[in-house]
């Protein structure tokens, strides 16, 4: 009996509704027809007063959301996908991101943003948007990759007082599969080391650490033992993690899937160069998606975004320095 | 004024206090705003002030009808009167204009950005449209809580809010949950400078109601005693499970869009037309009028309205703004989330 991502963001969910009545679900097609991928299948016949249908108005369902959480409820918004939350921009981070620091009162609410890439999707359903808000202060932005941190981190999110951009793969939905969830005490700001390692050290998180981790695997065949840093929140960036890793290998890779202008990875370059240039034996690098929208032929598609192929390249150049 | 004839009788449904209450809310509003005007021209003011001049009336007749302790009144840019008649200490006002690092901002936001978020009354923001959203669900969160019974909730904006995204999201959400939202426009004729004709093209925002299904109401937002019908109307049909409710209050700012602004855009036939009554002289002749007031007693709450005013800017003057070296410089309420 296996596990999928997309069934980890299920059972949390569940579990939060059966626990805690100030949980609610607001979204486009979650209720009856449970989620455009399913992932509030059947929750609207066991909650119905809270597992709600949204009309087609990303702006105000986050207004309605921060409102609720004023009032004491903790709301998890379905984002039908991540791309569609741009019509939502205003209400993240001017209403709910200000919120705390302007009047004392935290909003708790938990957006769930269906990111990232899969073949044929285009340039509106496949968007990484996790540089863009953990730009603005006030939001907490997660990027689980593996099934057990999708459970334990949209839990975590969801009991955090604070507003949480909630980054799930939709790459990851099916594909990933688990035994079971494991149980873990690590808090939402702490990074993982995936895989450890003694030349490289990649920084990631979300999708690409699988593909990171597909890549260090091939070069291990080779005799090269690559670190692999799963950043599991992007805000907060545990930077002790990142550094304390480069410190053992002395090389750093910064991987993402996002735009490469800005962003994560470049957020990552900055701290262990300011940080950590001392422990650097050669300079970082970042290796992000291309700067074009994301294209919807499965070849282009592929060729966007890193691949083993692009990492591996990356890699190698990395440690011929 | 323009003239002098006015309804001799009150509707009956209108307690005479809460006539009383709403138009001392308005004559206190105006003698605190022209405070404020003042304090920006000396440069006590940092920022700008936003006055709500020409149209007390409408925004006192909402804060009068919500109930503070149960009602949701989440107030914008010229709602001072509304605020007022909602019960929002004077303080917080000048407080938040002051930069008191004891107002409910504590410098962190000014003049109109303020409220008091867990006791009904959010602060905006300066984007126009999103209260309709966040009341609606504020007040979902009532109905999910069962505590929805007998509440509504209200909010205000000017005509051009009415054409944001956000503005018509946050209507056809509410009208979708049949929550109790009233939604006041002040049809005040300019958004900053740019008049109606290019703002929208229908005869009447009243037309919008009908789009999403809610009720309308239209009133002359210089007319005192209408505009508490009107309100006291939507509002009750609100709080009786009638849905959300559109009021639309034609009326003329009589004033800049802040005091930055001298507003000499607006044509002076339009200063002299019915819309550019002052909703404040309206009141006093109609409550004359009625025998509801008397010239002793406008005169005695002027005073007091002066007395209380004077008191709230020397309190908040005499207080510290906020130190940057105290400052915790955090905007999530858990810590370690910034690093």
């Amino acid at each position: 009996m296996s596990l999928t991502y997309i069934d980890a963001i299920h059972q949390a969910q569940a579990e939060l509704l059966r626990d805690d009545d100030s949980v609610f679900l607001y979204g486009q097609d979650i209720g009856a027809f449970g989620g455009a991928f399913k992932a509030t299948k059947g929750l609207k016949e066991i909650y119905p007063e809270r597992v709600l249908d949204a009309p087609i108005s990303e702006d105000a369902m986050i207004g309605l959301s921060v409102g609720a959480a004023i009032e004491g409820m903790k709301p998890i918004i379905e984002m039908q996908f991540a791309d569609f939350s741009s019509v939502a921009f205003n209400q993240l981070v001017n209403q709910a991101g200000t919120h705390y620091y302007r009047t004392g009162v935290p909003v708790p609410i938990t957006v769930r943003m269906p990111c990232g890439g899969t073949p044929g999707s285009g340039p509106f359903h496949s968007q990484m948007i996790e540089s863009l808000y953990g730009h603005y202060p006030g939001l907490v932005v997660v990027t689980p990759a593996t099934v057990s941190d999708a459970y334990h981190l949209l839990k975590q999110s969801v009991n955090l007082p604070d507003p949480v951009i909630f980054c799930e793969h939709k790459f990851l939905y099916r594909w990933l599969k688990s035994e079971k969830i494991e149980e873990t005490n690590l808090p939402l700001s702490k990074a993982r080391i995936v895989r450890s390692g003694k030349h490289a050290t990649v920084v990631t998180y979300s999708a690409m650490v699988h593909e990171a981790v597909r890549a260090a695997e091939k070069l291990e065949k080779e005799g090269w033992e690559i670190e692999v840093v799963d950043l599991r929140s992007i805000k907060p960036l545990d930077t002790d993690c990142v550094i304390s890793s480069v410190a053992r290998t002395g090389r750093l890779l910064a991987l993402g899937e996002s735009f490469p202008w800005g962003g994560v990875t470049a957020e990552v370059v900055s701290r262990v160069v300011a940080e950590g240039f001392h422990l650097l034996d050669a300079p970082p690098m970042r290796l992000n998606a291309k700067d074009t929208p994301i294209p919807y032929h499965p070849d282009l598609w592929a060729a966007h975004r890193p691949t083993p192929e692009s990492i591996i390249q990356k890699l190698r150049e990395l440690l011929s320095l | 004024m323009s003239n002098g004839a006015f309804p001799k009788i009150a509707d009956p449904t209108l307690e005479p206090e809460l006539i009383r209450r709403c138009y001392q809310s308005m004559i206190t509003s105006r003698v605190l705003e022209s405070k404020l005007s003042s304090l920006y021209k000396a440069g006590k003011i940092v920022g700008g002030v936003y006055l709500g001049t020409g149209q007390e009336a409408i925004s006192g007749s909402l804060g009068v009808l919500l109930k503070r302790g149960r009602d949701i009144f989440s107030p914008l840019i010229r709602d001072q009167a509304g605020r007022i008649a909602f019960e929002e200490d004077l303080l917080d006002a000048t407080r938040t204009y002051l930069g008191s690092a004891q107002g409910p901002m504590r410098g962190r936001d000014g003049n109109v950005h303020r409220g008091r978020p867990l006791e009904g009354m959010p602060a905006m923001i300066s984007h126009l449209g999103v209260g309709l959203s966040l009341v609606t669900g504020m007040l979902l969160a009532r109905r999910l809580k069962g505590a929805l019974t007998g509440v509504v909730g209200g909010t205000s904006v000017g005509d051009g809010a009415t054409s944001t995204g956000s503005f018509h999201e946050g209507l056809n959400m509410a009208a979708v949950e049949k929550l109790p939202l009233v939604v006041v426009v002040a049809d005040n004729q300019f958004a900053y400078s740019t008049p109606r004709e290019r703002q929208f093209a229908c005869k009447s925002l009243l037309e919008r109601a009908a789009g999403y299904g809610v009720s309308g109401f239209e009133v002359d937002g210089t007319d005192f005693i209408a505009c508490l019908q009107t309100v006291k109307q939507a509002v009750d049909s609100a709080r009786a499970g009638g849905g959300p409710q559109l009021v639309v209050a034609r009326l003329l700012r009589l004033c800049g869009h802040g005091e930055h602004d001298d507003a000499s855009y607006v044509p002076p036939e339009l200063r002299d037309s019915n819309l550019g009554r002052d909703c404040l002289e309206v009141a006093r002749a109609q409550l004359l009028d009625m025998g509801m007031v008397t010239e002793s007693e406008i005169s005695a709450w002027q005073d007091e309205a002066t007395e209380r005013v004077q008191e709230a800017v020397a309190i908040a003057q005499k207080e510290r703004g906020p130190d940057p070296y105290q400052e915790d410089w955090r905007a999530t309420s858990t810590s370690g989330m910034q690093s």
